[in-house]
């Protein structure tokens, strides 16, 4: 069995006397999309901002292809090959979508001083090309990201992840606040990108928070979820499905 | 930064090339005076426009750029070392006023910043030895050129603005990089810049150093200029002054100095002719400016064409609205 791309183990983050994270432990594999789901206030956000170097966790590791990560911050694990999108929209407003897109992955070419000689496009105009077509973008390709609608603001967020070709990608609610014609459209952008490069030398793996169970038991491999900071059941989609703590805890019937 | 920001600059340049010719001597220096404003405030407008860093410590720059000319001239060292030192001296106190912004933003940035420049005028104005105190430095000589004098006004307003064209062409192909691209992302959103891997700190510091850089460069050129420096013109007001004038220019507008500093320097002789009440008409203008174009001057062909779009928009739903659908 191949090495896992990220591994979480005995992840601890408490706010007072609040324990957001309460010994949280798990896998990501290569090629994998792994589902995140849970309540509000499980700990979901706290758990990905605390891999993410986002905050620091008081306690547990972070091992990402091998190498200890949990002291890292939000730049080295991004350099690293760590792409993410927030719960909220984080685009770059007055930047023009080609640029938003140029920007999430020039810093990732040469030395800092050479990129203040390099071309505006840092070489990367073809790259930015494919990905605006792959996502259907190229009618606002040139438009202000700030003017564009939530949707199209949705997609250049996920988009701008993926331009430094990452080897894992968090993202957190990728749905949120998005029509259901749109969520289909996420949902197949993410299984493509993950056909095109889940496999081969670099495989990228995806982490998913996600409130849309549909979208979730359709996209992901495998699905943890937690409840009050820790872990209730990892499994396949099937398998979380039939598990009656999970069913009582968070599903429903 | 697009092709037509360089054509619009080449105009630029060949108009000023003529103008002098139609001025008097009072005219010419003015214009020299404007132009000084010019390449200080591209500074502050990449530090302030471009990277979002609220910096109200520029006219410390501006001093230390004028008052290390001048006392290098004084002993004896040439102004073509006391230009490149000052831009050196700048970029390292910039750079160490940079580290302040990495803890804080906004306000508070603006007031450390303000205490820096409060810091620095105070040292202008007491140590005597150095910089000769509120008695100022005299008779600062103009360069020369090769065998060229820069003494009479004309030569000395060609000589800076060939400096002001290089600053000006440094700074588009600067933005026209890489470089340009993430400082805008550091202003917009430093917290997603980072995570997409822009070294925030980085270009933080950077922003603070090369903005100080051409505040340093101006100041040289405003002691050659005036030739009598003293602390006055490096208060804190005088940084509010330029800040104000990034702002009504437009911030993060390539061409926003130059209007911006063409308001702060030109307009108030312009409005002589209200004597005592000037003041109070330049600052009516700004208010009434400010309400109606927050983002500054040249943001207006931008919120026509937004104003346009939007019309454009409700004209194609109204039209979608009134004609019937396939299916209505």
């Amino acid at each position: 069995m191949s090495q896992a791309v990220l591994k979480v183990e005995n992840l601890h983050k408490a706010y007072g006397a609040i324990r957001a994270v309460a010994g949280v432990s798990f896998e990501v594999m290569p090629g994998e999309i792994f589902g995140v789901i849970g309540p509000n206030g499980s700990g979901k956000t706290t758990m990905f901002n605390s891999v993410l170097g986002q905050i620091r966790p008081d306690s547990g590791t972070v091992v990402l292809n091998g190498r200890d990560v949990t002291r890292c911050g939000p730049l080295a694990l991004s350099r690293m090959g760590v792409g993410r999108t927030f719960q909220t929209l984080q685009v770059f407003g007055k930047m023009s979508v080609r640029d938003n897109l140029l920007v999430a992955a020039q810093e990732h070419q040469g030395s800092m001083w050479g990129r203040m000689f390099a071309p505006g496009d840092s070489g990367l105009g073809a790259k930015v090309d494919a990905l605006i077509d792959q996502f259907r973008i190229r009618p606002v390709a040139d438009a202000r990201a700030g003017t564009l609608s939530y949707g199209q603001q949705k997609l250049i967020d996920i988009a701008m992840a993926f331009m430094s070709e990452p080897a894992l990608v968090l993202l957190d609610e990728p749905c949120a606040g998005v029509n259901p014609s749109l969520v289909g459209s996420i949902r197949k952008l993410l299984q493509e990108l993950n056909r095109t490069r889940g496999h081969g030398a670099h495989p990228c793996s995806f982490v998913v928070i996600e409130h849309n169970m549909d979208f979730v038991m359709a996209l992901c491999h495998r699905i943890m979820v937690m409840v009050e900071g820790r872990v209730l059941a990892i499994g396949t989609p099937a398998e979380i499905r039939a598990n009656k703590q999970v069913l009582d805890a968070y599903l429903g019937n | 930064m697009k092709k037509s920001t360089l054509f619009l600059l080449a105009l630029a340049a060949v108009g000023l090339l003529v103008l002098p010719l139609y001025l008097k001597g009072y005219g010419v220096y003015l214009l020299s005076y404007w132009l000084v404003f010019v390449v200080a405030t591209m500074g502050l407008n990449l530090t302030v426009g471009y990277a979002g860093q609220k910096s109200l410590g520029h006219a410390a720059f501006f001093g230390i750029g004028a008052y290390t000319v001048a006392i290098a001239m004084k002993a004896g060292i040439s102004f073509w070392f006391g230009l490149p030192a000052a831009a050196l001296i700048c970029f390292v106190v910039g750079l160490i006023l940079g580290f302040p912004a990495l803890r804080v933003q906004t306000i508070y940035l603006a007031f450390a910043t303000l205490g820096f420049n409060t810091a620095v005028w105070l040292l202008m104005r007491n140590e005597e030895w150095l910089t000769g105190g509120t008695f100022g430095i005299n008779n600062i000589a103009r360069p020369q050129l090769g065998g060229l004098s820069l003494d009479g006004n004309l030569a000395y307003y060609y000589f800076v603005l060939a400096v002001a064209l290089l600053m000006a062409l440094l700074l588009w192909g600067l933005l026209r990089s890489p470089w340009g691209k993430a400082f805008t992302a550091l202003r917009d959103n430093p917290i997603r810049a980072e995570s997409l891997g822009v070294d925030t700190r980085s270009y933080t510091l950077l922003s603070f150093a090369i903005g100080a850089v051409y505040a340093g460069i101006a100041g040289s050129l405003f002691a050659s200029l005036v030739q009598f420096i003293e602390p006055a013109p490096f208060t804190v007001g005088a940084s509010i002054m330029m800040y104000l004038m990034v702002v009504v220019g437009g911030p993060g507008y390539f061409f926003g100095p130059m209007l911006g500093a063409a308001v702060g320097v030109l307009l108030p002789e312009w409005l002589r002719f209200a004597q005592a009440w000037y003041l109070f008409v330049f600052g009516a203008a700004v208010v009434l400016l400010m309400i109606w174009l927050p983002d500054g001057l040249l943001s207006m062909p931008d919120r026509l064409r937004a104003k346009r779009l939007a019309r454009q928009a409700s004209a194609l739903r109204a039209a979608s609205v009134g004609v019937p659908g396939p299916r209505a």
